[in-house]
């Protein structure tokens, strides 16, 4: 409950402050925030099984995204980082798919 | 979100800490959002799509040059036919000039003399007349007048009864003569011995000769349109030999 609050309170937050990322950042910063929202999903999804765990989320929120830059950096250096950040957005969607279908079943038992 | 148990206090950090995180997604999906829309154009764009882009409006501006090089050949083209066609309207302009003086159908201006013959007692016959304009076409007189005539090559002198007739028209005396041509040469041809002078001289008349500078030769001859002769096509001009 807590978390979804702060998630709103940072939405509202950027939507006031309108930052700009800097540059260096700007090829990680979506690929992130996709990974992120996987484990963000991931973790409703847990949550509705029972067997939610704060450090697994945090653990798994913090490597998502570092693995997520990473992948993207490694694909910048190699010039495939198009492909690369593409085939990352694919995984982590289809991720995210998976994870809401069984959020579904969850809530409307269908 | 998550049950009280025994280890409380840390539950409550944890708890917080996902907060955070959320809190941070929330910000940085905001953040990525607005950085996407803010950063239109070549700064959001990833080295493989610059280099596409350059690739397309470097072809693109090898067409435009292409088109411009072919459009400024095309300006050439039209300037010069423009020139050339300048060039031929100034030439027949020339031409037009030219032979309107010689035709008399253009008035004249130029460096040349005004010869006065005072004949009171109506000695000279025409035969006097046509000897000095002759003399003075020889000495390369370019425009001609005789009293309100002007003397072109089918002037004709003829006498009738004691009245000179210049192209059919009466002159009387005195007759004024005016040439266009070099004055000096002239004015030394009319009076070499036993030229026109002395011929007006002995014939009982006077000619004083007077070079103004510049003189007008204003009399015209309306152009007669030839009934039997006709120019030769220039097309084709050795179809008619």
């Amino acid at each position: 409950m807590i978390a979804a609050v702060a998630l709103v309170i940072g939405v509202v937050v950027g939507l006031f402050v309108q930052p700009t990322a800097p540059t260096w950042l700007q090829p990680y910063l979506p690929i992130a925030v996709v990974a992120a929202l996987d484990a963000v999903f991931g973790a409703l999804r847990a949550h509705f099984d029972g067997i939610f765990d704060d450090k697994v989320f945090v653990v798994s929120f913090v490597s998502n995204v570092l693995v997520a830059a990473l992948i993207v950096f490694l694909g910048d250096q190699l010039g495939v980082g198009a492909a690369l950040s593409t085939a990352v957005t694919v995984v982590l969607g289809i991720r995210i798919f998976g994870n809401v279908a069984a959020i579904r079943r969850h809530l409307f038992r269908a | 979100m998550t049950p009280q148990q025994p280890t409380a206090r840390r539950r409550v950090g944890a708890t917080w800490l996902v907060a955070v995180l959320c809190g941070v997604l929330g910000f940085a999906l905001v953040t990525s959002a607005h950085t996407n829309r803010a950063t239109t154009g070549l700064g959001a764009a990833r080295q493989d799509d610059l280099v596409r882009i350059l690739d397309g409006l470097t072809g693109q501006a090898d067409r435009l040059r292409q088109q411009a090089d072919s459009l400024n050949a095309g300006v050439n083209r039209l300037q010069s036919g423009r020139d050339a066609a300048a060039a031929a309207l100034a030439d027949a302009q020339r031409q037009v000039d030219a032979l309107g003086i010689l035709a008399g159908t253009a008035p004249a201006y130029g460096p040349g003399v005004v010869v006065t013959i005072s004949d009171p007692g109506h000695k000279l016959r025409s035969d006097t007349l046509l000897d000095a304009v002759e003399e003075l076409r020889d000495a390369g007189a370019e425009a001609l007048q005789l009293g309100t005539v002007r003397v072109v090559a089918a002037t004709a002198f003829t006498d009738s009864g004691a009245t000179i007739l210049a192209a059919g028209t009466a002159v009387t005396p005195p007759y004024v003569l005016t040439a266009i041509g070099d004055a000096h040469t002239l004015n030394d041809a009319l009076r070499i011995p036993g030229g026109v002078v002395d011929t007006v001289a002995q014939a009982g008349a006077a000619a004083t000769i007077a070079m103004p500078g510049t003189v007008s030769v204003t009399a015209l001859r309306s152009p007669t349109a030839s009934r039997y002769a006709r120019p030769v096509p220039t097309t084709a001009p050795a179809s008619a030999g």
